[in-house]
């Protein structure tokens, strides 16, 4: 990019850009604040934004009040188990709708496309009731598998395979290696960009899900963060430091990812469409 | 390719599309038809299900707490939906100059986007107390009382309209910026020679050329707008006095509070058919416009 001198309309959309910074990231600010304060030093006006006497007690309560490492670790295994199953399973799928024949498969797929003009809370209830009569309250696998398939990850890979170039997979086709073999040793490899960036819808939704395990999980080791926080919100009303505590806890994790994969998040975000 | 026996073609199938066809029908198409089924009954999960046709319409219909909820989704749109595209396009506008460090801006307005609403929800829930929250702070200090925000009927929903704003609008910047992205720089630099005004070059190239993104906004927020739970689960619980309560939140307090599972499905089905309704009508009015330009 040639670097040219700036103008002074430059300076004005600095200057408007970093007043809209300060808005975007004071609440978090407010919160890292609010979560080492005492009691008392919540209630002080006018509000202190570095406190005066900072203070971990409130981590320590917020960990002593309900079981956050378990929703932390139950938050880590649920996203990330689904998302590798709904990478694996999407592949396998988009796999087979581009690359094999069979009869019914136009109709087939077009049913996938349908679930997606269907908003999930339509399932809610039945799907509540299927794990009621599988007694699967209070289970990873009711945590983990309905986000483990999905039309939309389907679709991803089943156009991205479309426009792939069959040379390769015919080269080992001539050697005698059936579909299965194909997909697994050559497949997976070349659809690693579509993969990617279906990864990352995956585990962003998974990791930030709350409606459903809220439905789900009434036993707090089987909560997830986001089910936790509300939990503790719901205890806790008016302590806020011990809730900003709680919700410092809760976002940390996924900006630490964000931190390291955030071009890749944006860029995989904007071309789906999805958030 | 296509050379595979019959019979190798079908053992790939049950290896590749097996386990995504059983999951994709065990969790979305069969629980789709139970609940379009389910919402013609009356059930509460105990006795026996009854067939009551499509009493569970006609009560939903008739129903205020649905019409308070419809209501509330309606003054929710109102401010949701101009304010998130005005400032998020005015925002990817900004980002769009070719400045150093602009990147850097990008990913600090995209990290409300990637934080779980439930924290989202806490810390605003916070900054938007009455006494001791930041913005009543703020506002005090430009001699202006605040309101009590969610403890007042009339100023929780401006409180979750502006927290969702907040949380939304580096998500519809970034895709009004690829949109942006798209527009030929030849044209905006023809305009520059005409002597046009960064204002007239707004509205007669870009806003026009942005048109399909700015569909595809509307309609993405359209119907997140009808999908509204987790701010308000976690910052007013739908009160006070039901001024935020949605759709979604009756839905779930029906199924998961009263065990009223038939309604609940009805009401889920009245949902789904608004959501139908808006796509549809996004969707006509982008042909018109589409035919109309060209």
């Amino acid at each position: 990019m040639a670097s040219r001198s700036l103008r002074p309309a430059d300076y004005v959309i600095y200057a408007v850009l970093l007043f809209g910074v300060l808005i975007m990231l004071l609440p978090f600010v407010w919160m890292v604040s609010t979560s080492l304060k005492t009691g008392e030093a919540t209630f002080v006006t006018p509000p202190q934004l570095i406190p005066a006497s900072p203070t971990t007690a409130n981590f320590e309560r917020a960990f002593g009040a309900v079981p956050m490492g378990k929703f932390l670790v139950n938050s880590i295994f649920v996203s990330v188990t689904s998302t590798v199953l709904m990478v694996l399973n999407c592949a396998m799928a988009g796999y087979a709708f581009a690359r094999i024949k069979f009869p019914g498969r136009d109709i087939l797929f077009y049913a996938y496309l349908a679930t997606l003009m269907i908003p999930q809370q339509v399932t809610l209830v039945p799907l509540f009731v299927l794990m009621t009569w599988l007694d699967w309250g209070n289970t990873y696998q009711a945590l983990i598998l309905p986000s483990s398939f999905g039309a939309f990850g389907t679709f991803l890979l089943r156009q991205f395979y479309l426009r792939l170039p069959r040379e390769v997979e015919e080269a080992a086709f001539m050697d005698g290696a059936g579909y299965v073999r194909i997909f697994f040793t050559i497949g997976l490899q070349l659809a690693r960009p579509a993969l990617a960036t279906l990864a990352v819808f995956a585990f962003l939704a998974s990791w930030n899900s709350f409606l459903w395990p809220l439905i789900i999980t009434s036993n707090q080791a089987m909560m997830t963060l986001p089910v936790g926080l509300s939990f503790l919100n719901g205890r806790y009303t008016t302590d806020w430091s011990v809730l900003m505590a709680g919700a410092v806890i809760g976002t940390v994790p996924i900006i630490a990812v964000y931190v390291f994969a955030q071009k890749f998040i944006i860029q995989g975000l904007a071309t789906t469409g999805l958030k | 390719m296509d050379g595979v026996t019959g019979r190798g073609k079908y053992v790939a199938l049950a290896v590749l599309l097996l386990p995504s066809l059983a999951g994709m029908s065990l969790f979305y198409i069969l629980p789709v038809i139970s609940s379009f089924v389910l919402s013609f009954s009356k059930w509460d999960l105990l006795t026996p299900v009854q067939w009551i046709g499509i009493g569970n319409y006609v009560a939903a219909v008739q129903d205020p707490t649905v019409q308070q909820a419809l209501r509330n989704t309606l003054f929710f749109i109102a401010g949701y939906l101009p304010a998130v595209v005005a400032i998020g396009l005015g925002l990817a506008l900004l980002l769009n100059h070719k400045l150093p460090g602009r990147t850097i801006f990008r990913a600090i307005y995209f990290v409300p986007v990637v934080t779980s609403w439930v924290a989202v929800s806490l810390v605003w829930k916070w900054l938007l107390n009455p006494q001791y929250g930041l913005i009543n702070f703020g506002l005090s200090l430009l001699g202006i009382k605040g309101p009590g925000w969610l403890f007042d009927p009339n100023w929780a929903m401006p409180g979750v309209i502006l927290t969702t704003v907040w949380k939304d609008i580096g998500f519809v910047a970034v895709i009004y910026l690829a949109g942006l992205q798209e527009i030929p720089e030849n044209l905006g630099e023809a305009a520059d020679i005409d002597g046009a005004s960064a204002w007239q070059r707004f509205w007669t190239i870009t806003w026009p050329m942005l048109a399909p993104t700015t569909f595809f906004v509307t309609t993405i927020s359209l119907i997140s707008s009808f999908q509204v739970f987790d701010q308000v689960f976690i910052m007013t619980g739908g009160g006070p006095v039901g001024a935020t309560t949605t759709m979604v939140q009756l839905i779930y307090k029906n199924a998961f509070s009263y065990s009223q599972m038939g309604y609940a499905s009805a009401i889920s089905w009245i949902l789904f058919a608004l959501i139908f309704a808006i796509t549809l009508a996004q969707n006509l009015l982008q042909k018109r416009l589409d035919r109309s330009n060209g």
